[in-house]
């Protein structure tokens, strides 16, 4: 068996040849053994040191980014436009709208056709075209960020010779599809089969059984997985750029056929200017953007653990 | 914590009427169907749309495109070498150093820690994958960038500077290293919470076996836990490399923007995702333009392949794949 080629040979040996174990002995390693526990306890404390840097690094980024941030924001940052004169003066409430926008729309396509794949997945698909679909969300998933914008440039840019909040929605939605429909179909497989048996024994079609009882139990699950996705679109820049950035954004706008103002952008841009005052706004963007992707993820961490005990899971 | 999804018998086919039901049946269906082909479609689209904006520069260049090394926009000269280099550089040098400490994170929260400790350590460590990726560059440009160009490259200089490898610091700190460095920091949550959901499969019985023939915790995560799981673990690893190769804001900020090739990983560069970012915006033609299409479809092509390797990978020992993908 491969699980005692791990132990070392020697390991059953020592001190064998006296006979009788003396029973006064202490309980206490000797010898190999304890070269054995030796090395155990320092791969142990390796891999501790290993969670304590990444926790480290975490809060370090956290700490960096509030610490120049906190500066920055005040009311009038979050509710002013930018000042293109005095550039510390001004706020970033264009971005801060655009971004909703832009997230609100991506969020609107993926998550229903998101929870219908998955749907999809559970309730139709037979073997091999749920292979086939599980693929292509695979591949979906792993497909960088400024190629999924590249097809939206092909598609919107290049053909109306704008670019726009609405073709950075639709990149974003492609990213958010893979995720969202994974996370639907793992929590609709946790759906209780006796709950479906109790429809099927009343009689209950098909669909009623769907909208009626396995998406209400499963809820819970596609909300945070929803929430967690459109975090992830919330922060990402690489689409915005390609296909959202010919954005002066001095006022806010909210009509998505024109291009957007949207917080990653705007810490990308402050950040490529390079003065003083508008890297102090990018930190300033970067601390809002952060802090409400990192609400979203403890509040949909949450929501998810409190849905859990509830359903009892 | 982690629930183990066992797909029993499909629940399709429990109505021996089939699909054959009432009109709601039928719009539920058709609905369910279109989804799935709509995802399918726009993976097609992706792929066409790339390559039909690619083609002209595939037409002029032609494969060479990949390993020539002048890119000059303005002289209709075009080569992905340098920024191939730098993007397989930084995404390996990433992938070097974050699988070590993401297995080992794994190992730790899946076997390590009491729940009480995993139960907070574990989100805190997919919280550092939830940063976005302009932030982490911001951070890096502005905090990491002055203390590598400090402290950790003068360091690595002076100890291994006889590799051509770690040639001198230079002066702005925005170099290979650097962005290898912010890819690795996006990596480790990749592989760290993939690899605790493969070690979490790994059956207690074994575990148990193991150490009731007197392995210690090492032994037994060398002896049955790595083994077991290894497919899994290297899957998660081309996962998390397939996210670094395409990495392109964080490592445009940081990595400096050089054009030509260095020895050096503290010299700057230039990644190709890198370079879209850079140049979409300041187009000088129409040539141009589809250079960089040439350059997502590269890019389109690697994170394909990847995905497709850690796939067949991960199925090739059976049943775990389904962990894989969260």
């Amino acid at each position: 068996m491969s699980a005692l080629s791990g132990l070392d040979p020697d390991a059953a040996e020592p001190e064998r040849t006296s006979g009788v174990p003396d029973p006064t002995a202490p309980l206490t390693a000797t010898g190999n053994l304890r070269r054995r526990l030796a090395v155990s306890r320092v791969l142990e404390i390796a891999a501790v040191a290993a969670a304590v840097l990444a926790v480290g690094v975490f809060f370090f980024v956290v700490y960096a980014v509030a610490e120049r941030g906190l500066g920055a924001i005040s009311f009038h940052f979050l509710t002013s436009d930018p000042n293109l004169v005095d550039v510390g003066a001004g706020g970033i409430a264009p971005a801060i709208v655009g971004s909703a926008i832009i997230v609100a729309l991506a969020t609107a396509i993926a998550m229903p056709l998101g929870v219908l794949i998955a749907l999809f997945l559970i309730e139709y698909a037979g073997n091999s075209t749920g292979r086939v679909v599980r693929l292509v969300l695979d591949l979906m998933n792993g497909l960088p960020t400024v190629v999924v914008a590249f097809m939206v440039y092909g598609l919107i840019v290049l053909g109306t010779k704008t670019e726009s909040g609405y073709a950075a929605s639709i990149a974003l939605a492609i990213i958010m599809l893979p995720l969202i429909a994974r996370s639907s179909h793992q929590v609709l497989l946790l759906v209780p089969g006796s709950l479906r048996e109790a429809a099927d024994a009343l009689g209950v079609s098909r669909w009623r059984t769907v909208v009626g009882v396995i998406l209400p139990s499963a809820l819970g699950g596609i909300v945070t997985a929803t929430i967690l996705a459109a975090a992830r679109a919330a922060g990402e820049s690489a689409p915005l750029i390609i296909l959202d950035s010919l954005v002066i954004g001095e006022v806010v706008h909210i009509n998505p056929l024109h291009g957007l103002a949207a917080m990653p952008l705007t810490v990308f841009n402050y950040l490529e200017t390079g003065t003083p005052a508008a890297v102090s706004q990018a930190w300033g963007t970067a601390l809002v953007l952060m802090a409400l992707i990192l609400a979203a993820n403890v509040g949909a961490r949450v929501f998810l653990a409190r849905n859990r005990s509830r359903l009892g899971l | 914590m982690s629930v183990t999804v066992r797909p029993g018998g499909r629940p399709g086919g429990r109505q021996s009427g089939g699909r054959a039901g009432s009109t709601g049946d039928r719009v539920l269906f058709g609905l369910c169907a279109f989804a799935g082909l709509v995802a399918i479609v726009v993976l097609a689209e992706v792929i066409y749309q790339v390559i039909s904006g690619a083609s002209p520069a595939i037409s002029r260049f032609g494969l060479g495109f990949i390993w020539h090394t002048a890119w000059k926009p303005n002289l209709f000269v075009f080569g992905a070498g340098e920024m191939l280099e730098a993007t397989l550089v930084t995404s390996f040098m990433a992938l070097i150093l974050a699988a070590p400490l993401g297995i080992a994170i794994g190992l730790f929260l899946s076997m390590l820690a009491p729940r009480r400790v995993r139960t907070v350590i574990g989100p805190l460590v997919e919280m550092l994958a939830a940063i976005p990726s302009v932030v982490l560059g911001l951070w890096g440009v502005i905090v990491l960038a002055p203390f590598v160009q400090s402290t950790i490259e003068p360091f690595l200089h002076s100890v291994l500077g006889f590799i051509p490898i770690f040639g001198p610091p230079q002066t702005t700190g925005l170099s290979v290293f650097t962005a290898g460095l912010v890819l690795t920091i996006m990596v480790v949550p990749i592989i760290a919470s993939l690899s605790r959901d493969l070690f979490l499969a790994v059956p207690r019985e074994l575990q148990d076996g193991a150490e009731a023939l007197g392995a210690t915790r090492w032994e037994v995560i060398r002896g049955v836990v790595l083994p077991t799981t290894t497919s899994g673990v290297i899957a998660a690893c081309l996962l998390g490399l397939g996210r670094a190769l395409g990495e392109a804001v964080a490592v445009a900020l940081v990595i400096g923007g050089g054009s030509t090739i260095h020895s050096s990983v503290f010299d700057p560069g230039t990644s190709a995702a890198a370079r879209i970012i850079n140049e979409i915006e300041s187009l000088d033609n129409k040539l141009h333009l589809d250079s960089l299409f040439y350059l997502a479809l590269i890019l389109l092509v690697i994170g394909v392949l990847t995905n497709l390797a850690a796939q067949a990978i991960a199925r090739s020992v059976g049943g775990q794949q389904a962990m894989l993908i969260r």
